[in-house]
């Protein structure tokens, strides 16, 4: 099996993000582009420094409700693939519209759940709970059906409960889906907390981007676009850490 | 009296008997064989011992105590090692006792020794992708003794092995059934396979398949050096390849 290096940023990449941003500053420099519609990497910089505070404490708000709706998302996703793969007529029935539901887009979820709700972190931490559990419940369920049959009969001719089928094989052997799954959610996470925010709350980034955005503030606009990113890549990064943690087996690999 | 003894076994797959009235037995310290052409329902035969199917007639007796379909009396092993990855070869070995509530100290303790006889030593903590092919074999046939001391049971355990590990693993096998008091029985398509490991062969065949012969090979032969080049050898060749 071929290990997936995603964020694997070495050399070349590396070197083109440089040029790049050699050419955004040039081209900003020499005023090929009006400032107002396209801020230089410099006064990017110099307006994150800015706003540095103000940044970090709607940046914690937005974490918060990425988390707590994270990890909700996941266990629920864990608990519909448990129960899809115990009973064969669930999965029939939901799977189907599960797929189905994921056509749904977040941007019109975002406001109903506002009315609904409130303005408070409720609706915000709702949105990022559908948005994560589907990848994790996914895949969960690959991983479970993806169990050798032939390694399932051999646990049942050692006397293997149902429970013990779940904790020493289906659980194991779904790992890595489950790590592959929540680099999707947590990414996931962080976008669709930052979208509820656009439609309304009191903080968060995606408050914070909408009043820059209402000011023209396009420095501070890019700067928290980047913070975004940022913030997502430590995160996908962490899960990956915690995966090779979690599984030594697959360091030792030939 | 037989450790363990099919008796009568009748097996249907969509109202087409597959088996029919299948006895054999396996006594204490023996190997013994069953032969048949592929899809002839050797599998299917085990599945009913280890007690993963039950059968239309018939009962599978392990120490005159009746164990047709009940499974956690006895364990089989497949071509496929199927050891966990994410297991040590220790945390696979012992898997058969965490299964049955055996504490998990008390297992390791009790697998501990077994690991030399197997030819395991220092193996304990390393995970089965950094072991050959032939000892992950050999993990993957400590635990199946680690689960059913009496019997094991073993579908085609080495064909899935290069010749010259098969052979080794097939030397190896004989001399450990010698060290350990070993009863196996056996499923193999491999004639010479059969011949080399074997006191006793059942040639299973026919539609529905039964136990058509039994073949005793004689111990004397065996011990013969070079027993598998030798003309008596072919003589049992002949015979079985006549027979299937």
């Amino acid at each position: 099996m071929k290990k997936q290096t995603s964020i694997n940023i070495n050399f070349l990449p590396a070197l083109v993000i440089l040029l790049l941003l050699v050419v955004w500053q040039l081209v900003s420099s020499f005023q090929l582009v009006p400032s107002f519609l396209l801020p230089s990497p410099v006064s990017v910089v110099e307006a994150f420094v800015g706003d540095f505070s103000l940044l970090m404490s709607n940046a914690w708000v937005t974490l918060l409700e990425a988390f707590w709706g994270l990890l909700l998302g996941v266990c629920g996703g864990l608990l519909i693939a448990i129960l899809m793969d115990l009973f064969n007529p669930l999965y029939k029935a939901v799977y189907p519209l599960l797929v189905i539901s994921q056509t749904i887009p977040t941007v019109a979820i975002a406001p109903l759940l506002i009315l609904w709700l409130g303005y408070g972190m409720l609706p915000k931490i709702v949105l990022v709970i559908l948005t994560t559990f589907f990848p994790v419940a996914v895949e969960m369920l690959t991983g479970f059906r993806a169990t050798d049959p032939d390694l399932i009969k051999l646990m049942q001719t050692m006397g293997a409960s149902k429970w013990k089928l779940y904790y020493y094989v289906k659980f194991p052997n779904s790992l890595n889906h489950f790590f592959s799954s929540l680099k999707i959610s947590v990414s996931y996470a962080i976008v669709s907390a930052v979208v509820s925010e656009w439609v309304g709350g009191f903080s968060g980034l995606g408050v914070y981007m909408t009043r820059v955005m209402k000011a023209y503030a396009y420095d501070k606009m890019f700067a928290v676009i980047f913070l975004i990113s940022a913030i997502s890549l430590v995160l996908i990064w962490l899960v990956s850490f915690i995966q090779r943690k979690v599984m030594p087996w697959e360091v030792t690999k030939k | 009296m037989a450790l363990l003894q099919t008796q009568h076994i009748t097996k249907n797959y969509d109202n087409r008997e597959v088996l029919s009235d299948v006895n054999i037995h396996l006594n204490q310290g023996e190997l013994v064989s069953i032969l048949g052409i592929s899809g002839i329902g050797k599998s299917t035969l085990f599945n009913i011992i280890a007690g993963l199917e039950a059968p239309e007639a018939g009962q599978v007796l392990l120490k005159d105590h009746e164990i047709t379909n009940t499974t956690g009396h006895i364990s089989y092993m497949l071509q496929k090692d199927l050891l966990l990855p994410y297991r040590t070869i220790m945390g696979n070995v012992i898997l058969p006792a965490l299964m049955q509530n055996i504490p998990k100290k008390e297992a390791e303790t009790k697998a501990a020794p077994f690991f030399k006889i197997f030819g395991l030593e220092n193996t304990e903590n390393l995970y089965p992708q950094t072991l050959s092919g032939g000892m992950r074999q050999r993990a993957a046939l400590l635990r199946t003794y680690m689960f059913s001391k009496e019997v094991s049971l073993l579908d085609e355990p080495f064909s899935a092995l290069d010749e010259i590990t098969k052979r080794q693993v097939h030397s190896w096998y004989l001399q450990l059934m010698q060290k350990i008091d070993l009863s196996t029985l056996l499923i193999t398509h491999d004639v010479d396979e059969a011949i080399l490991l074997s006191d006793r062969i059942y040639i299973l065949s026919g539609t529905p398949a039964s136990i058509t012969q039994e073949i005793t090979i004689d111990p004397n032969l065996k011990k013969q050096p070079d027993f598998e080049l030798s003309t008596d050898f072919l003589v049992y060749k002949r015979k079985i390849l006549n027979l299937l």
